[in-house]
C-alpha cells in the first residue's frame, strides 16, 4: 500500500479510536474492547473500499455494511462520523436519552444500513442485501462484521450455508477474531474454533489476516475481490482493546466504560499517537 | 350446504402471489422447505426466478427477508405459523420489527386445524406474539376471497405485515366481485342487538351459522369479522359494546393474547361490558382430523351459540 495512503488511514483510525473512547466515556457504558479491535477494519472499508455517500446515505447503489457484532456500535458511529455522515462531536451523545446514537446500531441513523446487535442476525440481513443485489444485477457489495464469540450463534451457520448455496460473491464477512468474549477466552467458553475450517466446510473462500496492519488488510481484500462464485470470509486476527495500552487483551474491557482517570489516560495515548502520525 | 365452495387460505395465498407478481415487480418469495405445504410452490412454478428456498432455517430466512426489504424488495417469507412466528420470533422482532422493514410474513398451518400433525405444529400463540411487536400489522383472513385481498393489502402497506393462513379448506363466504378489503377495518356481517360475536379466521363462518340458529330462537346476534387483529378496529368494537352490551369473541387461537384479549382490552378501556372468549383454553392441541378437533375444542357454531345463550341469560 502507498505509504501516504497508509499514513492517512492510520490518522483516520486514530481519530475513530478517540471517537470510540469519547462515546463510551460520555455514555458511561458500552463496549470499548471489541470496538477498538475493528477500528482499523472500518477505517480501511470506509476510506478505501466502500462506495458510500454521506450527502445521500440511502443511495440505492451504495455498498452496504452490516455490523453483526452490533454491540461495537461506537466503532461504527465513529467511523461514519469520520467519513462525514455526522459530526464527531455527536459521539458524546452516545446512549443518551433523546439522542439518535442508540446503544446498538439503528437503521435510522445516517450511514447505518441495518439495525443489529442481537448476535447472529446481522449476517442474515447481509445475505438478504447481497441476494437482492444478485437478483437485480446491481453492482454493490455487502460487508458484514461478526465477532468470534458471535459465531457460536446457530443462525450464523444457517446464513453461512445460504450464502454459499446462492453463490453470494458480492458478500464479504469479516470475523473479528480477538479471542475474547464476555465470559472469557472463546476457547474456554464454548469454542467456535477452528474458524477457518468451519467456513471452508460451509463453502466459503477463507482468507486470514492481521487486523491492524493496513498492508495485510489491503492484501486480504484484494485477494477477496478476485473470488467469484462464493462468499468470502476474512478472519482477522485482532487485539481486543487495540490502541489503548491498558485495554489491550483484557476481557474486562469488553463492556465497561472508562472512568475519568482512565479516559484521560486513553485519550492522552491516542493524542500522542495522532501527533506522531501528523508530525 | 354441500354446494358451498371450500378452499384453504394457504391455497389462496399461493394463488394470490402468482396473481400479483406482474403488478408488483419487487415481490419476491422465500420459503423454508415447505413450499408444497405453504403453497408458495404455486408461485415457484410460475416464477422460479423470484423464489428462493432458504432450507430448514427459519431464523436465517427472516433475516434474509429483512435484508431484501432493506435493499428495496418486497419479500414474502413463508413457513408454518409455528416456525414463522414462534421459532423466528426474536428475528422478526429485532431484524424486521425494530427497523420497521417492508417484510411480509406468510404464515400457514395456523391453529389446531393443522389436524393430524398434532400439538407440535398447531400454533395457537402466533397472534399473541406478533401483536406485541410495535408497528407489526397482523391479518387473519376468513376465507379465500379475503385471504387474496389481504395479500395485496399487505403489499400496499409499507412496513411489516404478518398474514395468517390455514391448512383446512373452509367455506368461501365473501363475494369476490363485491368484496373490498380495508386494512384495520372490521366488517359487520350481520346486524343484531342482543349480543355481538366478534370472530376472526375460520370462526367467522361458524359465527354466522350460530347467528342464524339463534335468530330462530329469537336472539338477535350481531356478527363482526375482524380480519385485522392489529391495528384493531376499536371504534367498531366499542360501538358494538355500547349497542349490544355483551360480546363473545371467537378465534382459532389461544384465548390468551389474540383476538379475545385485544377485544377485551379495547372494551375495558372504553366501554366495559362482559366479554366471553372462545378459543383454545390455555392448552396444547393434539392429533386428529381437523373437523373433529375444532368441534372438540369448542371452535364451532354450536359452541358459539351456547356461549351466546349464556351471555343473553346473564344480561
Amino acid at each position: 500500500m502507498d505509504e501516504s495512503l497508509k499514513k492517512q488511514l492510520q490518522i483516520h483510525a486514530c481519530k475513530i479510536r478517540m471517537g470510540i473512547i469519547e462515546g463510551v466515556y460520555h455514555a458511561k457504558s458500552g463496549h470499548p474492547g471489541g470496538s477498538l479491535s475493528i477500528a482499523d477494519l472500518l477505517t480501511y472499508l470506509y476510506f478505501t473500499r466502500m462506495h458510500v455517500y454521506p450527502d445521500n446515505p440511502d443511495f440505492a447503489e451504495r455498498d452496504r455494511l452490516v455490523l453483526s457484532k452490533g454491540h461495537t456500535a461506537p466503532a461504527l458511529y465513529a467511523a461514519l462520523a469520520e467519513r462525514g455522515f455526522f459530526p464527531m462531536e455527536e459521539m458524546q451523545t452516545l446512549r443518551h436519552i433523546g439522542a439518535r446514537l442508540q446503544g446498538h446500531p439503528c437503521i435510522s441513523i445516517p450511514g447505518v444500513d441495518m439495525s443489529s446487535g442481537s448476535l447472529g442476525q446481522g449476517i442474515s440481513a447481509a445475505c438478504g442485501m447481497a441476494l437482492a443485489g444478485k437478483h437485480r444485477n446491481d453492482n454493490y457489495h455487502v460487508y458484514t462484521i461478526l465477532g468470534d464469540g458471535e459465531i457460536e450463534e446457530g443462525q450464523v451457520w444457517e446464513a453461512a450455508m445460504f450464502a454459499a448455496h446462492y453463490g453470494l460473491d458480492n458478500l464479504t464477512a469479516i470475523i473479528d477474531n480477538n479471542g475474547l468474549q464476555i465470559d472469557g477466552k472463546i476457547t474456554e467458553v464454548c469454542s467456535p474454533e477452528p474458524i477457518p475450517e468451519k467456513f471452508r466446510a460451509f463453502g466459503w473462500y477463507v482468507i486470514e489476516t492481521d487486523a491492524h496492519d493496513f498492508d495485510q488488510i489491503d492484501k486480504a481484500f484484494r485477494e477477496a475481490e478476485r473470488v467469484s462464485g462464493q462468499p468470502v470470509a476474512i478472519i482477522q486476527h485482532s487485539t481486543k482493546g487495540k490502541g489503548v495500552s491498558f485495554m489491550e487483551n483484557q476481557v474486562g474491557w469488553h463492556g465497561t466504560a472508562p472512568n475519568t482517570e482512565q479516559y484521560e489516560k486513553a485519550m492522552a495515548e491516542l493524542k500522542a499517537e495522532l501527533a506522531e502520525l501528523e508530525a | 350446504m354441500s354446494d358451498v365452495m371450500k378452499k384453504a387460505t394457504r391455497e389462496s395465498y399461493g394463488e394470490a402471489l402468482v396473481a400479483l407478481a406482474e403488478k408488483y415487480e419487487n415481490l419476491i418469495v422465500l420459503d423454508a422447505d415447505l413450499a408444497a405445504a405453504t403453497k408458495t410452490g404455486i408461485f415457484k412454478k410460475a416464477y422460479a426466478d423470484r423464489f428462493y428456498d432458504c432450507g430448514i432455517a427459519e431464523a436465517n430466512m427472516m433475516g434474509v427477508a429483512a435484508g431484501l426489504a432493506a435493499a428495496g424488495m418486497i419479500p414474502f417469507a413463508s413457513s408454518f405459523a409455528m416456525f414463522a412466528a414462534g421459532r423466528a420470533y426474536e428475528i422478526v422482532r429485532n431484524s424486521i420489527g425494530y427497523p420497521h422493514l417492508n417484510v411480509k410474513i406468510g404464515a400457514t398451518h395456523a391453529g389446531i386445524s393443522v389436524g393430524e400433525d398434532g400439538a407440535m405444529h398447531q400454533c395457537c400463540e402466533d397472534l399473541a406474539l406478533m401483536r406485541t411487536i410495535p408497528g407489526m400489522v397482523v391479518i387473519n383472513p376468513a376465507d379465500d376471497v379475503e385471504a387474496k385481498a389481504a395479500v395485496e393489502a399487505a403489499i400496499q402497506h409499507e412496513g411489516p405485515v404478518y398474514c395468517r393462513f390455514g391448512r383446512l379448506a373452509v367455506p368461501v363466504i365473501n363475494d369476490p366481485d363485491t368484496y373490498k378489503f380495508e386494512l384495520g377495518k372490521g366488517v359487520t356481517l350481520r346486524n343484531g342487538s342482543d349480543v355481538t360475536v366478534i370472530a376472526t379466521g375460520l370462526l367467522v363462518n361458524e359465527a354466522l351459522i350460530a347467528a342464524e340458529t339463534l335468530a330462530a330462537e329469537g336472539i338477535s346476534v350481531r356478527v363482526i369479522n375482524i380480519h385485522t387483529i392489529k391495528p384493531l378496529d376499536k371504534e367498531l368494537i366499542v360501538q358494538a359494546a355500547q349497542e349490544t352490551g355483551s360480546i363473545v369473541t371467537a378465534e382459532e387461537h389461544s384465548v390468551i393474547g389474540g383476538l379475545g384479549s385485544a377485544v377485551a382490552e379495547a372494551v375495558c378501556e372504553a366501554c366495559p361490558v362482559p366479554v366471553r372468549r372462545i378459543g383454545v383454553n390455555d392448552t396444547f392441541g393434539h392429533s386428529g382430523p381437523a373437523a373433529d378437533l375444532l368441534r372438540q375444542f369448542g371452535l364451532s357454531a354450536e359452541h358459539i351459540a351456547e356461549v351466546v345463550r349464556e351471555a343473553v341469560n346473564a344480561k
